[in-house]
């Protein structure tokens, strides 16, 4: 072949297989039926590899789930541990590249609305569809609810509370069956347990990436504050409340020297030094305990939890979420159908799937965590659920006892809600890193601020 | 065969007549088959541009006139660059930006210019040298940040610069604590992180230096220090102007230092960035048409700056 005539094939080649390539790029994939006449779903937050156990039991669950109802196929799709990792949930909810049946927050109900990627599932949610239905708590099912549309399915919720090493308390000569119900006691515990040395934090806190705002709404909870007024326009932690908190946290920082030095922490970040040991207390759901161990190299036996802790006695409320599913827009109705029968089976049944506590306990996983509590207290499905916890628990009853034995009243996230943290970083940062911050000047600064955010949101 | 008439020209068009050949048309029709495989060739490349560059470019710009709620795209005009330009961290971000790019300027085009001057002075390991200061470059940007993050920047007294401090019975730092270090942090990470390439680069074209002009600059007396201001800077100005703006485009866009050293907008906003801003609103805030808009705006300033940089280049040569 002549060098010109070579370069002439080789060039047509190369813009015909760009071509065909991109056209397969566009093709649909993701059929609704196999060539069986099977319903196929696919659904992701299947655990990772590296969740050993769990991934097991989601896999035993497909396989079970697929012999009970042969006409359903399941693909699992695996996003990563943490399912709904904002930026990544985001980027594939508007790429639209998301599952048939997608995993995503409590908060994140507005955005998936907004997106216009997700279908309205009011006329499938029912008992029908997924047995325990009327079992399942209103709250938890009113999170997933907006203007009378359901949008999703909970599948689990927490609330916060103070989670705290048994092992360093017992080290700095504390009671580990009697954890600190007022901020006073958290602030006393934590200097006994920053006295330790060897790098250990008595109290460790957020101030950054959103989570210092998301734990400063949680304080506030707990002070009887909120962040924003009751229509939703105004700030409203400038006052006594919201002075508290942060004064709180100046005190164990600067006051007593008892957080330890490395501060502009992120999610991962305390977990990590939870993980090594190293930091006493933090506020955090009952389900930290578990992410301690399975991600961050924690030992079950050190952690237990107490209720939220309140100023001068019980705390007036704390934060609360939940995660649950979506469904994606242009399911058929088998699929929505199909969809549900498989979340009823995994996520919503007392002995199965998340709440297979037998197999969970086989397993060497820790049973017997006071939440998800996705059932009505007294509704039968509470009671299985209940039984089948105690019979099966395999962490000490008394460990959790102090969180589950004062329930504390549960708020949720105020609208706007990762930009009002963003702002709220900044007040948490500045008196976590400054010791010349002023707790006034920063919380004015930060009302200024997330109420231009609420102006302009309001636009 | 029908005969047709155009109505009041008079001529037979049916006619087997032959049509005259317009030249420019067949000039370009030659042009066409002359160039088809380069063509065929180009389409890769225009491809990859149109979906990668160009089409997202594009999109953004029309998302930043637009707004989606409830699944209904509207256009609003402009109201998302309001909205972003009163957002309460804009104007930070802004400052804070701009700073990184003046500090990252005076740092990351001084510093790799005068390690290739001294590495061209260099008559033995010059490769060993080369291979170390370009290491860093190698090392994926997120693991030296972290390097960074843990080791370096740890405000104990544990972590690795406090205890050369303390050692050499200096105070320690809080490094991305403290407000003030944060920038400056920030960009000895990120010069220590970029320098090797743009180090490689200032050292080609050193040596495409003439010897003869130091030769000359030696034997009328002139010092290493002259050496530089009046040989070396002078011929390797164009590089050097090119590089500028290079960096200055490059600063502009800081994301993954704030994002990883300071878990985003560091102490009380001292690191977030625009394009952290742009990150925030759009995966965080529920706020795409913000993000694209503020995106435009900062495509903008970058356009307007390369301009007048270019045309003052242009007006110096």
């Amino acid at each position: 072949m002549s060098v010109p005539h070579f370069r002439k094939v080789a060039a047509i080649a190369l813009a015909t297989g760009l071509g065909l390539g991109l056209a397969a790029c566009s093709t649909k994939s993701d059929d609704d039926t196999d060539a069986a006449g099977k319903t196929i779903i696919t659904v992701d937050c299947q655990p990772v590899g590296a969740q050993k156990n769990l991934l097991q039991a989601w896999n035993d669950d497909v396989k079970a789930f697929e012999a009970a109802n042969p006409s359903i196929k399941i693909k699992s799709v695996s996003v990563g541990t943490q399912c709904a990792n904002p930026p990544d949930f985001t980027a594939r909810l508007q790429g639209g590249s998301m599952t048939d049946i997608f995993y995503g927050y409590m908060t994140d109900v507005q955005q998936v609305i907004d997106s216009g990627q997700a279908i309205d599932i009011t006329a499938y949610a029912n008992k029908e569809n997924i047995p325990t239905w009327d079992d399942v708590l209103p709250d938890a099912k009113n999170t997933f609810t907006k203007d009378g549309k359901v949008w999703g399915i909970p599948t689990k919720n927490y609330s916060m509370g103070l989670v705290y090493n048994k092992t360093l308390f017992t080290k700095a000569g504390l009671d580990p069956k009697t954890p600190p119900k007022t901020w006073a006691e958290v602030r006393e515990a934590a200097k006994k347990i920053s006295a330790l040395g060897d790098g250990i934090a008595g109290f460790g806190e957020y101030s950054s990436g959103n989570t210092g705002g998301w734990h400063f709404t949680a304080e506030l909870f707990s002070q009887g504050g909120a962040p924003v007024s009751a229509d939703g326009k105004k700030a409203d932690f400038n006052n006594d409340l919201g002075k508290k908190v942060l004064q709180n946290l100046k005190d164990m920082r600067y006051g007593d020297n008892s957080m330890g030095a490395r501060q502009l922490l992120g999610w991962g970040d305390l977990l990590t030094i939870a993980g090594a040991g190293k930091v006493g207390m933090f506020i955090g759901a009952p389900d930290a305990t578990t992410a301690i161990v399975t991600q961050f190299q924690g030992k079950y036996e050190d952690w237990a939890m107490g209720a939220m802790p309140g100023q001068d006695g019980a705390a007036k409320g704390t934060l609360g979420g939940g995660e649950g599913y979506f469904f994606k827009k242009g399911l058929t109705d088998d699929q929505i159908k199909a969809g549900l029968k498989w979340l009823a089976f995994e996520k919503l049944t007392p002995g199965k799937g998340q709440f297979d506590y037998a197999r969970a306990k086989a397993q060497g996983e820790q049973v017997g965590l006071p939440q998800p509590q996705l059932f009505t207290p007294g509704s039968a499905s509470q009671k299985s659920e209940f039984d089948l916890r105690k019979a099966n628990g395999n962490i000490a009853p008394e460990d959790f006892a102090a969180f589950e034995n004062n329930p504390v009243a549960i708020k949720f996230e105020p609208a706007n809600a990762q930009g009002i943290y963003a702002i709220l970083d900044g007040a948490m940062s500045a008196i976590l890193t400054n010791p010349n911050a002023s707790v006034d000047a920063e919380l004015k600064k930060a009302e200024e601020k997330v109420n231009q955010l609420l102006a302009q949101a309001a636009k | 065969m029908a005969i047709a008439t155009v109505p009041g020209a008079g001529i037979d068009v049916g006619s087997q007549a032959p049509v005259p050949v317009d030249p420019r048309r067949a000039r370009r029709n030659r042009r066409i088959k002359d160039n088809l495989t380069g063509y065929a060739f180009l389409i890769g490349a225009v491809i990859c541009f149109a979906f990668f560059s160009w089409y997202p470019m594009i999109r953004g710009v029309v998302m930043s006139f637009q707004r989606t709620r409830a699944g209904e795209t509207t256009w609003v005009g402009w109201a998302n660059y309001e909205r972003i330009i009163n957002d309460p961290s804009f104007w930070t971000a802004w400052q804070n930006t701009l700073y990184f790019t003046v500090l990252a300027l005076v740092a990351g085009y001084a510093i790799p210019f005068f390690l290739a001057v001294l590495l061209n002075e260099f008559r033995h390991a010059k490769g060993y040298l080369r291979i170390l200061i370009y290491l860093p470059v190698m090392l994926p940007p997120a693991s030296a940040l972290f390097l960074f993050k843990y080791l370096a920047y740890d405000p104990s007294d544990a972590g690795l610069f406090n205890s050369i401090l303390k050692g050499l019975g200096l105070p320690t730092s809080q490094w991305m604590q403290s407000t003030d270090m944060t920038m400056p942090a920030m960009v000895l990470a990120s010069t220590w992180m970029n320098m090797g390439g743009a180090v490689l680069i200032y050292l080609a074209s050193l040596q495409n230096i003439p010897g003869e002009l130091y030769e000359a600059a030696e034997l009328d007396g002139a010092g290493l220090w002259r050496r530089i201001t009046n040989v070396t800077i002078p011929q390797t100005r164009l590089i050097l102007s090119l590089m500028a703006m290079l960096q200055v485009v490059a600063t502009m866009q800081l994301f993954i230092e704030p994002l990883i050293l300071a878990n985003g907008a560091g102490s009380e906003d001292s690191a977030t960035s625009v394009v952290y801003l742009i990150y925030q609103h759009g995966f965080f805030q529920n706020d795409l048409n913000g993000a694209a808009a503020l995106g435009v705006i900062m495509l903008v300033a970058l356009i307007g700056f390369s301009a007048v940089y270019a045309r003052l280049n242009a007006q110096q040569d």
